[in-house]
């Protein structure tokens, strides 16, 4: 149970530090914050429960107001601008990547690792991101849909590191993947 | 870590939290039944003069919090300049803007303590599904405590790779980065084990 609850915690303080630490964007000419990665890295490390628990604090200590989100940003306004439904995604995001690499054995894990990632990720996330921009600007689903069309190669970048990431975690430290370790 | 709080005192700051949010929740849902630019002009001008009420330093960092809506504002702008809808489009902007900036006000005017009550309030149904609220406040100050030590690690993790090489760390230290968590999360509940664990919490 202190297990559990401080890997939760930690997870959640991870996602806050990729957002935080300048030294770790994905530069390629724009610099694309590594926060969403963590999200994926929640799910494919900790599972669907804890992932998606650990995703869950994270917002909710946002929430409150303290400023973890990338570029200094937090507090309740982030949870009505436009993109909070891609906010509101991530712990479903997390949710749905841990339940892939929990159930899905026959692959290598880099495969599965990073196919979870671009379903929960990049899928899952942008259903909800693009519902909570259609109805905070008033566009239709297609519109709002073309309005974020232009992040989704960073995010398929990002699933395809979260997959190598969890496979080379995996090969270092097999136990540390416990959304595989508990299944064994 | 800082608190997005205001320093600087309001009489909002006295008024409850939960109302406030109530308030929010409400005032919220009601933006979105206001189709009227004129009226949503009214609004904001309105939220404007909530912001100017406490002086010049509280409505200046209220500004700075809307900034970061600007893409979402040039967007839409521009969409209903193309498609000459000026009035919807200027009803979009204003409403979002309103929405973000309420939402903003309460968490300028609540301190983090009072949050933590509410969220106390709100989670105590939940207590009947095994959710403990005292494991759940420790989560919180285990979240505030300990990011700002994941980002000293960090920080330290990539110092130590612009040692070695001229090229950007990027992503690369991501991994040693997740292995110092996850170790860190063994040592912190073997620490909490030692203090007696969650069963030494006293229930509130």
């Amino acid at each position: 149970m202190e297990k559990n609850v401080t890997l939760i915690a930690l997870f959640a303080g991870l996602i806050a530090a990729l957002g935080i630490i300048p030294a770790i964007t994905l530069g390629f000419g724009v610099p694309i914050t590594a926060q969403s990665l963590g999200v994926m890295l929640c799910g494919t490390i900790l599972g669907s429960k804890r992932g998606g628990l650990a995703v869950l604090l994270f917002l909710l200590v946002v929430a409150i107001g303290v400023p973890l989100l990338s570029g200094g940003r937090g507090g309740l306004g982030v949870f009505a601008s436009p993109s909070a439904g891609f906010l509101i995604g991530w712990p479903v995001a997390a949710f749905v990547i841990g339940l892939i690499v929990e159930k899905w054995n026959g692959a290598p894990l880099v495969i599965v690792a990073g196919i979870a990632s671009v379903v929960g990720g990049v899928i899952v996330m942008y259903a909800f991101g693009i519902v909570g921009m259609s109805i905070a600007l008033d566009k239709t689903l297609l519109e709002s849909t073309g309005l974020v069309t232009a992040f989704i190669p960073g995010d398929l970048l990002k699933a395809g590191i979260a997959g190598m990431l969890t496979a080379a975690l995996a090969k270092a430290r097999p136990a540390s993947v416990l959304s595989r370790a508990d299944a064994v | 870590m800082i608190s997005l709080t205001s320093p600087i005192k309001t009489k909002a700051h006295g008024w409850p939290a939960g109302a406030k949010l109530a308030a929010l929740c409400v005032s919220t849902v009601a933006l979105f039944y206001v189709q009227n630019a004129a009226i949503h002009a009214v609004i904001f001008a309105g939220i404007l003069t909530l912001y100017a009420l406490p002086g010049r330093a509280f409505f200046m960092a209220g500004l700075r919090a809307l900034r970061l809506l600007w893409p979402f504002i040039v967007v839409v702008a521009i969409w209903h300049l193309w498609t000459g809808e000026v009035a919807l489009g200027a009803a979009v902007i204003l409403r979002m803007m309103s929405a973000v900036a309420l939402a903003n006000l309460v968490t300028m005017t609540t301190l983090l303590s009072d949050m933590i009550d509410v969220v106390r309030t709100i989670t105590r149904p939940l207590t009947r599904f095994g959710l403990r609220p005292n494991i759940l406040e420790l989560a919180i100050a285990l979240v505030i405590r300990l990011t700002p030590v994941l980002v000293e690690k960090g920080s330290l993790l990539s110092q130590s790779w612009r040692a070695r090489s001229c090229q950007p760390s990027g992503w690369r230290i991501i991994l040693p980065f997740t292995v110092l968590a996850l170790d860190d999360a063994d040592q912190v509940a073997e620490a909490l084990r030692a203090r007696g664990g969650f069963d030494a919490l006293e229930d509130i």
